[in-house]
């Protein structure tokens, strides 16, 4: 297999290459990329959309459709790790015995044959394998993590005039969370953020992106046409395309938000929910 | 776009990547492919894909490095390869 | 002997884009754990990313977010040649972010698969679905 592979690696890699040698010189600016199309872009994104940043002004009006579906993309590799590691895991018996530990003294109390403690903010809920969380790495996560959580805000607000957007916001907001996590245990961070709420939300962000060009639709323009909400917000048609981009990636935060703690909580803790890393 | 800084870059990218795949310890691969996709990030920001730099900072360095340790912790990290 | 040297500072970027993915497309044939192949994946993805982001790059131009947007001298007249095809960036963007997903369910396979079969490699969990 390692001989197959090599030759298919170098035959493939020799001829292109070959190719390579047709294609434009490196950072040619008359290269044929650069010429035909993006002209158009750069000189009018301004004038149409009002919107500094090229990229996202491209990213979430004139690529809108294509973006709806990468969301949609992302939605779904968030319910296929949720199929894949937790629906089957729900058929497995729950352990006969508990662990409770309680928080201020640390002593551990131990329920047999399937007793269930109320839940209580004196106690919580450990495997019967269990390592504390640190001091240190407790205390400062907490001190970063509703920072990191503005920063994400920041990203996503202003996305328009500054490198970001939904995606780097929503994948931020999503790393806050996760390092909840990692820093305390799984169940920390699920009883902030529970599977149910998590899953609504990856719907919800979706939602409102669909929602977004449907309600375009409605009021007798394209789909994903923001200049239609020009009446509804009370601005000039080019404003209205700007705020539309806005609106769509606060859907993408939301979904991609939603969608890397789903994941992570899946992974971390093969579909189990109980300590994590 | 400063060409010896490229170069420098290219070959940590290379070398990077090639440790990933030949190291011995799973945990070893997970944590030089986050320092490979940080690289890459570096190298998109001085090409001037200042957004796809961020996306890389923060997916590729950030969230799948850590989604490659959740994933070896929750597997092996023994390897023959 | 110029020529030479002309040429490859005009393609020396390619040819190690090209050596990238290749690394990538050897791991995910040749390599006998599946982490390793998802690692391989990865690295061919990042690299035809990189080839995609090279396309738009150009000498002399800025970043593609333009200046003055908002403000008293707004409304200037904007020059394509002083900004960088914004384009490949947009494509791009969403490969990322889309790849991480991918990830995701790549790697939760390899737990389901390590549940199943209690190991990592190819040719184990081939002598396994063998025996039975």
């Amino acid at each position: 297999m390692k001989i197959i592979g090599l030759i298919i690696t170098v035959v493939t890699g020799a001829l292109l290459i070959y190719a390579a040698a047709d294609f434009p010189a490196w950072s040619d600016p008359a290269s044929p990329a650069s010429t035909y199309l993006s002209p158009h872009f750069i000189e009018k994104t301004m004038e149409e959309t009002s919107v500094p940043n090229i990229v996202t002004a491209v990213l979430a009006d004139y690529r809108g459709f294509d973006t709806m579906f990468e969301t949609t993309v992302i939605f779904s590799a968030g319910v296929v790790c949720f199929f894949l590691l937790r629906i089957s895991r729900r058929e497995e018996e729950e352990p006969e015995t508990r662990y409770y530990r309680h928080v201020l003294t640390g002593v551990t109390i131990q329920l047999k044959e399937g007793y269930k403690m109320p839940p209580s903010a004196d106690f919580e809920r450990i495997d019967a394998v269990w390592t504390p969380p640190d001091l240190i790495i407790k205390t400062g996560c907490r001190i970063l993590i509703p920072f990191v959580q503005l920063f994400a805000l920041y990203v996503i607000a202003h996305g328009h005039h500054s490198p970001g957007g939904g995606f780097q916001g929503g994948v931020i907001l999503g790393a806050s969370v996760i390092l909840l996590a990692i820093s305390h245990d799984l169940r920390t961070a699920v009883r902030r953020m529970s599977e149910k709420l998590i899953g609504i939300l990856c719907a919800v962000g979706v939602f409102i992106y669909a929602g977004t060009g449907a309600l375009c639709l409605l009021l007798k323009q394209n789909f994903l046409d923001y200049s239609a909400l020009a009446g509804v917000l009370h601005v000039d048609p080019i404003t209205a395309r700007s705020h539309g981009i806005l609106i769509v990636e606060i859907g993408v935060g939301i979904a991609v938000l939603a969608t890397m703690i789903w994941i992570y909580n899946n992974i971390s803790s093969a579909g189990r929910y109980r300590q994590g890393l | 776009m400063i060409w010896p800084i490229d170069l420098a870059i290219l070959t940590l990218v290379v070398i990077a990547g090639i440790g990933a795949l030949m190291v011995k310890d799973l945990l070893g691969a997970a944590i030089l492919f986050g320092a490979y996709s940080f690289m890459m990030c570096l190298l998109w920001s001085i090409m001037g894909a200042v957004d796809v730099a961020f996306t890389e900072a923060s997916v590729g360095a950030g969230v799948s490095t850590v989604f490659f340790v959740a994933a070896v912790f929750r597997t092996s990290r023994r390897t023959k390869d | 002997m110029t020529d030479l040297i002309s040429m490859v500072v005009a393609k020396y970027n390619y040819w190690i884009y090209i050596t990238l993915m290749m690394i990538g497309l050897y791991a995910m044939i040749a390599k006998n754990n599946l982490v390793k192949k998802i690692v391989g994946m990865n690295i061919f993805q990042t690299a035809i990313i990189l080839f995609y982001v090279s396309i738009g790059v150009k000498k002399g131009a800025t970043i593609p977010i333009l200046e003055h947007g908002h403000g008293p001298n707004a409304h200037h007249v904007v020059h394509a040649v002083d900004y960088i095809n914004p384009l490949p960036h947009v494509l791009m963007l969403t490969a990322i972010v889309v790849g991480v997903a991918t990830l995701g369910v790549a790697l939760a396979l390899a737990i389901r698969i390590y549940n199943n079969y209690n190991t990592l490699e190819e040719d184990e969990i081939l002598a396994q679905v063998r025996e039975k």
